[in-house]
């Protein structure tokens, strides 16, 4: 069984004090814990940005890509070898600016992955520049005169997208970002889990205790996440209160299917063998 | 006069949507079979509909590597065709155009040719067919004017459209009276004839696209992403096509970033993986080839070049994305850069692409272009003579030890040992940050050092390796009053202007560079000391493989043949190059 333990590293956190990403590694280990899953059969991929180290402090197989792209690696991953559980980790810069071209067509194709997505509204680790969820009128470093366009919607273009499982968690709340996190990642199919994480170095605005007065559950609210219309109206709510939990879930084929020899032993364990091409060499003779 | 030296030029001509590249092909394929050697290459511009279009076909008893300078049988599907190409036949050549087309007078200019009007459109109709069946018409005509055997040319239409009754006993009647009403009204046929050939011949007549395809199956590829992209995409339908008997995941993807990330995660999880692209495309994959290379995750790449910059002529073909190839990404790493230049090459050079790639860990481009790729050669049917080695892959169920799995473990080789994703054990960690053995990042300069250094240790057993395999070839006279330097598709065009130059008694030989990288430096400075004197062969405007051999060599090239208007080299045209460069 998997511990606690077994999932540290040696190597020294350099996030800030206070900084959500906590929450989230958080979060995510005892999610492994508590599904008991084994180390060697969880793959993260990592991108561009402060969530970007969480590479180096969990003790998983894992990949730290360039910035954006984060899906495609982790899509391929699960193709290759469907043993595996595959979490994609992306911050909103990665996931809705920079990668947000591979969001809805990891979505149409449905891997079976999840996408977990530091979101704190700002750019950190380029200290302090705007993001495409940071709201409009906020002054940031990059935008002294206040942002000028609308912000990205994350649950919206996810739900717009048809994407079979779109949640959001807050990273004040690990026991509940836990248990988002659980459903996500045994859910069959993708699953977003957009996770507002407080940057306590670059957004005043958005803080603990911005959320705290705000966040409610949606399970707590009689959400049915069956529906989509409803889904889409939770999406819309921010100023006054904002929901967490799971929106909407609906379970669909997923894409592995359409490749019926994925099924059996993993394709990456298989071997290559000898492959005779004599019959496929016959078209052009 | 009979001409039989040399083989026998067709070119088939009309608008876009005729069938144009099809019924060119399908000539080429029975003249094959017929026991002839064929080539054959298409001019097309990108449009789906209208416009002209042409393909040429070159076929003789000796091996052919390239389309000729002259066309011997004209095939006009329509009247601009005669009008375009009337000048490039050779002395008797001839035009088979429909009845219905009218000359006025001094439209055609030149009477040393034989025109041979038959009723392409009046047998369609006759036999109640579609219009884009003309094209079949002709080339029973053609047959019949070469003196072949329409048989052949019966069975390959009954091969092409295999399951479709209607249309082969549609065509196969049409082709027959193109070739019955040939014999009727022009019974001497044309001058120029094939020579008999001693029997059917069991050769194969792939493109370049299919030959790189057929290369990724018999080396084990198991994961093909691209977006599409001329001249590359024909590799995706091909591998589309097969993808369950293959057991190959091949996905069109978004874009080309999202294809080469795929390629670098499904290599990260144990998979050959390949993508393909031409230089917009290849742009884009750019920053991800880092990635690749600082994860050691190895991918093969096919750039399929065409002229640019940006979109440049979508459907011609160039050789100037060379040094961006070389040299792609930021930072430095090691890499391969094969280019092929022929069939055969593009099929093992792709199985080497794939060993090298594993066993040092790193990107492998594969640097073609258009003519390359899109045109038909004869060859015998490929042989495996690579094998497949994955080099230090364990593919092992667990992970004993000694101590943790290091995926970047310091060696001597540089090779550090991958392990397949999952194996019990060992957690694999890899990060386009520097990193430590481990994969942890770290800024730390011993380790930082270290670990460059470990990366360019590969390059050395790299090197050593493409060296032992034939990294340069050459072609021709060994005491040379001229040797032409080229890579890739020029040299289909540069061996038959060898033989051009001897028939002029000048003396000459081709020096081929197949690998650009690792470059082989030894080799080609050998290659040009005490030789006969070098022209550098390149269809770009900066001579860049000449740059190339400058960087590596100190070597100046003093005459230089480049092409840059998107076509191919033709034999003549080099050989009058070369002639003017020796004076």
């Amino acid at each position: 069984m998997t511990t606690m333990q077994d999932l540290a590293t040696p190597v020294q956190n350099t996030w800030c004090p206070g900084c959500g990403n906590f929450g989230i590694l958080m979060a995510m280990k005892r999610a492994i814990v508590q599904l008991g899953l084994e180390r060697e059969g969880v793959v993260t991929v990592t991108g561009i940005g402060c969530h970007g180290k969480l590479t180096n402090y969990i003790r998983v197989n894992s990949i730290h890509v360039i910035h954006g792209r984060v899906l495609p690696a982790a899509s391929a991953i699960k193709l290759a070898n469907r043993e595996l559980t595959v979490v994609g980790f992306a911050g909103d810069g990665d996931a809705y600016n920079i990668g947000v071209g591979h969001l809805p067509h990891a979505v149409r194709r449905n891997h079976d992955i999840t996408y977990v997505v530091h979101d704190n509204l700002i750019y950190g680790l380029t200290t302090g520049q705007t993001s495409p969820t940071t709201k409009s009128g906020q002054r940031t470093r990059s935008t002294p005169r206040g942002v000028f366009e609308t912000a990205v919607n994350p649950i919206a273009l996810a739900l717009a997208s048809g994407a079979s499982f779109v949640s959001r968690g807050y990273a004040g709340d690990v026991p509940h970002l836990t248990e988002l996190l659980k459903q996500a990642i045994t859910f069959t199919g993708f699953a977003l889990v957009d996770v507002l994480q407080p940057c306590v170095a670059w957004n005043q605005v958005n803080t603990y205790d911005f959320y705290k007065k705000r966040v409610y559950k949606l399970e707590d609210a009689g959400h049915d996440p069956t529906d989509l219309g409803a889904a889409y109206e939770r999406a819309e709510e921010w100023e006054e209160r904002i929901p967490i939990g799971v929106f909407y879930r609906r379970e669909r084929a997923v894409y592995r299917e359409n490749f019926p020899f994925l099924e059996g032993e993993p394709l990456s364990r298989r071997g290559l063998g000898e492959t005779d091409i004599s019959e496929l060499m016959k078209e052009f003779a | 006069m009979i001409v039989e030296d040399g083989g026998v030029s067709f070119l088939v001509g009309g608008e876009a949507g005729q069938g144009i590249t099809r019924s060119g092909s399908l000539l080429g394929k029975a003249l094959m079979r017929g026991g002839y050697h064929v080539f054959g290459a298409n001019d097309y511009p990108s449009v789906i509909r209208g416009s002209h279009n042409f393909y040429v076909l070159r076929a003789s008893d000796e091996e052919v590597h390239s389309q000729a300078d002259t066309i011997d049988l004209l095939l006009a599907l329509n009247k601009e065709t005669v009008l375009l190409h009337e000048r490039e036949l050779s002395e008797g050549g001839g035009i088979v155009h429909d009845e219905g087309v009218e000359f006025s007078k001094g439209e055609l200019r030149r009477d040393d040719v034989n025109r041979y009007p038959v009723p392409l459109k009046g047998i369609v109709d006759e036999v109640g067919g579609t219009p884009i069946m003309m094209n079949t018409v002709a080339l029973g005509a053609a047959v019949g004017l070469v003196g072949f055997d329409i048989g052949i040319l019966k069975e390959v239409i009954s091969d092409t459209f295999a399951g479709r009754a209607a249309i082969i006993e549609s065509n196969n009647r049409v082709a027959e009276m193109g070739h019955d009403y040939i014999r009727q009204h022009y019974g001497e046929g044309l001058p120029h004839r094939l020579k008999p050939t001693s029997g059917r011949a069991k050769r194969i007549m792939p493109t370049g696209n299919d030959a790189v395809a057929l290369g990724a199956v018999k080396a084990g590829c198991r994961f093909y992403a691209a977006y599409p992209m001329t001249p590359a995409s024909p590799v995706l339908h091909y591998l589309a096509a097969h993808d369950l008997e293959n057991e190959m995941v091949v996905i069109q993807t978004e874009s080309e970033i999202s294809a080469i990330n795929m390629a670098v995660g499904a290599s990260f999880a144990g998979l050959r993986a390949m993508t393909a692209t031409s230089g917009g495309g290849f742009s884009l994959m750019a920053e991800a080839l880092g990635l690749a290379a600082m994860t050691e995750n190895p991918v093969v790449v096919m750039l399929g070049q065409r002229p640019g910059p940006s979109t440049g002529m979508a459907t011609y073909t160039a050789q100037a994305d060379l040094l961006f190839a070389v040299h792609a990404s930021q930072g430095e790493f090691p890499r391969v850069v094969v280019a092929p230049g022929d069939v055969g090459e593009c099929f093992h050079l792709t199985m080497e692409a794939f060993n090298l790639a594993e066993r040092y860990q790193v990107p492998a481009i594969i640097l073609a272009d258009k003519h390359l790729l899109e045109s038909h050669k004869s060859t015998e049917p490929f042989e495996d003579r690579a094998g497949i080695d994955r080099g230090e892959l364990l593919e092992i169920e667990e992970w004993t030890g000694p101590g943790e799995y290091e995926r970047f473990k310091i060696t001597e080789s540089g090779v550090s040992p991958r392990i397949l994703l999952g194996t019990r054990g060992a957690t694999v960690l890899a990060n386009s940050n520097e990193h430590d053995e481990y994969g942890y990042t770290t800024i730390d300069f011993e380790a930082v050092v270290a670990m460059g250094d470990k990366r360019f240790r590969k390059m050395e057993g790299l090197r050593r390796e493409v060296e032992g395999m034939e990294p340069m070839r050459v072609y021709g006279d060994e005491d040379a009053e001229a040797t032409l330097v080229g890579w890739g598709s020029t040299k289909g065009p540069a061996l038959e202007a060898l033989k051009l130059l001897r028939r002029d008694g000048i003396s000459s030989r081709f020096v081929q560079v197949v690998y650009l990288e690792p470059f082989p430096s030894g080799a080609v400075s050998e290659a040009l000391r005490n030789t006969g004197r070098p022209v550098l062969l390149e269809a770009n405007r900066t001579a860049q493989l000449g740059k190339l051999i400058r960087l590596n060599t100190g070597y100046i090239f003093e005459k230089v043949a480049l092409k840059h208007d998107g076509r191919p080299f033709n034999p003549g045209e080099i050989c009058e190059r070369v002639k003017e460069a020796i004076q």
